[in-house]
């Protein structure tokens, strides 16, 4: 039995488990694909965002 | 619609007429009686009313004097690139100017100091520059206004409380409102940038009025501000050195900031949209690929039975 056919024995073939990978793939990819984009708008702006200065001005509480 | 279409127009759809009563168009004309020296006449008329508009656009255009005034030149910013964020440290000097400069005569009424917060202050900062300022608040338990130390939902307050006390304090010029600005005016930053350091001295000829100042990159020329910026006027928290040019930059990046608050998410969002589009098209194209595989490689035989 290859990968793929436990992979569909596993997962595609019911319902309740395709739903289900459905909302975790959506929800894994969504973070991944965040922080990836956030890290190349930071990388490309390096030094001018309110993160790279902030520290300069925020007190110890 | 074919039905209607066809019960209206009845059966002369259907009949083959060769575009004989479809196509000759001139079967409508209202001129077919007119004679010969008529029809000259009217034409002659025509001809000779277009030319004189014509003479007249072009002689109107060749003495048109209403564009005299300077383009501002296109400056790079730090914020130009289409992924490029607008430098915070910059908006946050642009404060600073903004604050003991412009807040002289010009209100920032749609800015409030919760904007500030995480953009160029920090929440306690921004609190302290809302306590600075006394708000006008009311009406109390007796229905009078009062003042009180400004909190974080504030806005900005206005120097002058209406556009006519603004007026008769300018010399009957209102100081406009700089939450939009370089949203409302063309050129943007590079026209506050080019504004701001372009003073000079009047061309000669050129006659100002008492109040007025010259600037060529403003409409007309003559405008009402006195030149605001020169080099040393404030003192930045952070040390940079305040030239002229250095306090116009910042306080032309913070106006930016004003008008367009999501610039940051904005150019963030591209990056995203970036990315799932061009994946989305990869799909897409494969997809493609897979349906049409087996219809371009197939093939359709007719075969009669024997």
């Amino acid at each position: 039995m290859g990968f793929s056919s436990t992979v569909y024995n596993a997962i595609f073939k019911r319902t309740s488990t395709m739903a289900l990978a459905v909302i975790v793939s959506a929800f894994a990819f969504e973070r991944t694909f965040d922080l990836v984009t956030d890290s190349i708008f930071e990388k490309v702006n390096e030094g001018k965002l309110w993160k790279h200065i902030k520290d300069k001005y925020e007190t110890e509480e | 619609m074919a039905a209607t279409v066809g019960r209206i127009c009845g059966v002369g759809l259907l009949k083959p007429n060769n575009l004989t009563t479809i196509g000759q168009i001139s079967s409508y004309s209202t001129a077919k009686e007119w004679t010969r020296g008529k029809k000259a006449l009217l034409g002659t008329l025509g001809i000779v009313a277009g030319g004189a508009g014509a003479v007249l656009v072009a002689l109107d255009q060749s003495v048109k004097a209403s564009d005299l005034e300077l383009h501002p030149p296109k400056n790079i910013w730090s914020h130009s690139g289409i992924f490029s964020s607008l430098d915070h440290a910059s908006v946050r000097r642009g404060f600073e100017v903004y604050k003991q400069v412009c807040a002289a005569c010009h209100s920032l009424r749609f800015v409030a100091y919760r904007n500030l917060v995480g953009v160029t202050h920090t929440e306690a900062e921004a609190k302290a520059e809302a306590e600075e300022q006394m708000i006008e608040d009311g009406p109390n338990d007796e229905g009078n206004m009062f003042k009180r130390p400004g909190k974080l939902s504030d806005y900005f307050p206005s120097p002058y409380p209406n556009e006519e006390a603004a007026r008769a304090a300018n010399n009957g010029s209102y100081p406009p409102d700089l939450s939009y600005i370089t949203a409302a005016r063309h050129g943007a930053e590079d026209y506050i940038f080019a504004l701001l350091t372009g003073y000079c001295d009047p061309p000669a000829g050129v006659v100002l009025r008492e109040g007025q100042y010259y600037n060529p990159y403003f409409p007309g020329g003559a405008i009402s501000m006195a030149q605001a910026l020169y080099n040393e006027t404030i003192e930045y928290n952070d040390g940079t050195p305040a030239s002229a040019s250095q306090l116009a930059k910042d306080v032309s990046t913070f106006l930016k900031w004003t008008a367009e608050p999501e610039h940051d998410d904005r150019k963030k969002m591209l990056i995203k949209v970036l990315g799932i589009f061009s994946f989305l098209l990869g799909i897409t194209w494969y997809i493609k690929k897979v349906k049409f595989a087996s219809l371009k490689s197939r093939k359709i035989e007719f075969r009669p039975k024997k």
